[in-house]
C-alpha cells in the first residue's frame, strides 16, 4: 500500500511538473500576451510599396507598440498593399487624419507600421481606412534614383 | 538472410509491418473509451514511461539547452548580435530539438521498456492466460500503456524544453554576460505562441503516439522467444528513430 501511494505522488509530481514547464514556457517565452487582448478593432491602409512588411508585424506609435499586421492584400483594381491592422482596445482615441508610414528597425531589422497623430477630433474606429500613408523605403530605388541623378547630363 | 531477398519482398516486408500497426492502432481506439474508465491503470504507466524518464530528460534537455547557447554564442558573436542567443535556443528547442530528442530518448528509456514487457508476457504465455480468463489482454495491457505514453510525452517536451532554455540562459547570461533584459526581450519578440509553442505541442502528441504505438505493436507481435523479444526490442529503437524523423519531415513541411 506504501509503495503505491509513493508511485500515485510522484506521478502526480510529474504531471504537475509538466505542465507548469509548458505554462511556464508559454507565458515567458512567447509573444502570447499580444494574442491576450485580441478584442480590440481593425482597420486598414493602402499603401503603393509594402517593401519586406509581413503579417504579425508590429503597429507602433511613439515607439509603443499598440497593434499588429493581422493580413495584407493586393487591390486587383488599383494595384496597391491594403494592409489590414489590428489595434488594441485601449488605444481608441487615434486621430482619424493620423499618417502611416512604414519604418526599419535598425539597418538590417525587420519593418514596421509607424503611426504618426494628426489634429483631427475623431478617432479611427472599426473598420475606418487611415488616408495618409507613407510607403516602405526600397534601398535600391533609393540608391538607382541617386546614381541617375548624379549622372545625368547638367544636373550639377 | 533479408536484405539478399529481392527488393520486391521487403516493400511487400515494408508494407505489411505498416498495414498491421494501422490495424493495431485502430484496435487500440476501439478500446480507449474502455481503457479511460479505468484511469489508475493508465496513470500507472504515466509514472512508468513518464516520471522514471524524468531525470534522463532534465539532464539532456540541460547540456543541449547549454550547447545551442555555446554554438549560438560563437556563431552569433561574428555578427555582433549575440542578443539574439535567447531566440536561438528558444526556437530551436521549442520547434525541433524538444519533440524530435525528446522521442529518441523516450524510444530508448521507455520504448524499449514496454516492448520487453509485453514481448515477455507473451513469451511466458501470460497474454494467453489472460485470454482463458476471458480478459482481453489489448484492452488491460496495451491500450493503458499506450494512453499513457501519449500522456507523458508532451509533458516531457514541457520539461525538456524549460530546462533547455534554463542550459541556454546559463550559458548565455551567467557565463557570456549577455544582457539579461535582452536575452528575454528578443525571445519575446521572435517566438510566436502559435506558430512555434502549439506546433511543437502537435509535434509531442504525435511523436508520442508514433513511439509508444511502435513500442506496443513490436511487443504484442514478437516471437515468444528470447530471442524474439530482444530482435523485437532492437526494431523498437530502430524504428522509432526512423518514423520519428520521417513524421518530423512531414509535419514540419505542413505546419510552417
Amino acid at each position: 500500500m506504501k509503495q503505491t501511494r509513493t508511485i500515485e505522488i510522484v506521478t502526480g509530481a510529474f504531471i504537475i511538473l509538466g505542465f507548469v514547464a509548458l505554462y511556464v514556457i508559454a507565458t515567458s517565452a512567447t509573444n502570447i500576451g499580444s494574442y491576450g487582448n485580441a478584442k480590440g478593432y481593425v482597420v486598414t491602409a493602402e499603401f503603393n510599396n509594402i517593401g519586406g512588411l509581413k503579417p504579425h508585424a508590429q503597429v507602433t506609435m511613439a515607439g509603443v507598440a499598440i497593434g499588429r499586421v493581422s493580413s495584407i492584400k493586393l487591390d486587383p483594381k488599383s494595384f496597391s498593399a491594403v494592409v489590414t491592422l489590428q489595434i488594441d482596445g485601449h488605444y481608441n482615441e487615434v486621430p482619424d487624419d493620423s499618417t502611416a508610414s512604414i519604418l526599419t528597425s535598425g539597418l538590417l531589422g525587420e519593418q514596421y507600421i509607424g503611426i504618426d497623430p494628426g489634429g483631427s477630433t475623431d478617432f479611427l474606429k472599426e473598420g475606418s481606412t487611415i488616408q495618409y500613408t507613407q510607403s516602405a523605403l526600397v534601398l535600391e530605388k533609393l540608391i538607382g534614383q541617386f546614381f541617375s541623378k548624379a549622372t545625368a547630363p547638367g544636373s550639377k | 538472410m533479408k536484405f539478399l531477398r529481392e527488393p520486391y519482398y521487403i516493400l511487400l516486408d515494408f508494407l505489411e509491418m505498416l498495414g498491421a500497426s494501422g490495424l493495431f492502432l485502430l484496435h487500440l481506439l476501439r478500446y480507449t473509451p474502455h481503457a479511460l474508465r479505468r484511469p489508475g491503470l493508465i496513470f500507472q504507466q504515466v509514472f512508468t514511461i513518464g516520471a522514471m524518464s524524468l531525470v534522463l530528460i532534465m539532464v539532456s534537455g540541460l547540456f543541449v539547452g547549454m550547447v545551442l547557447g555555446l554554438q549560438g554564442f560563437n556563431t552569433l558573436n561574428k555578427f555582433a548580435s549575440t542578443s539574439m542567443v535567447g531566440t536561438l535556443v528558444a526556437l530551436g528547442l521549442l520547434r525541433e530539438l524538444g519533440p524530435v530528442i525528446t522521442a529518441l530518448l523516450f524510444a530508448g528509456r521507455a520504448g524499449t521498456a514496454l516492448t520487453s514487457e509485453i514481448g515477455l508476457m507473451r513469451a511466458t504465455e501470460q497474454l494467453a492466460g489472460m485470454e482463458m480468463m476471458a480478459v482481453d489482454p489489448v484492452r488491460r495491457i496495451v491500450v493503458p500503456r499506450f494512453l499513457g505514453g501519449v500522456i507523458s510525452m508532451p509533458l516531457l517536451v514541457g520539461i525538456f524544453n524549460a530546462v533547455g532554455l534554463l542550459g541556454g540562459y546559463l550559458v548565455g547570461v551567467v557565463l557570456m554576460h549577455i544582457d539579461k533584459g535582452s536575452f528575454w526581450s528578443q525571445i519575446h519578440a521572435h517566438v510566436d505562441f502559435k506558430e512555434d509553442f502549439r506546433s511543437g505541442i502537435i509535434k509531442s502528441l504525435v511523436f508520442g503516439a508514433v513511439a509508444t504505438l511502435i513500442a506496443v505493436f513490436e511487443g504484442y507481435y514478437a516471437q515468444p522467444t528470447a530471442e524474439g523479444v530482444s530482435r523485437a526490442t532492437t526494431r523498437t529503437v530502430v524504428n522509432t528513430a526512423l518514423a520519428v524523423l520521417a513524421v518530423d519531415y512531414l509535419l514540419t513541411a505542413f505546419m510552417y
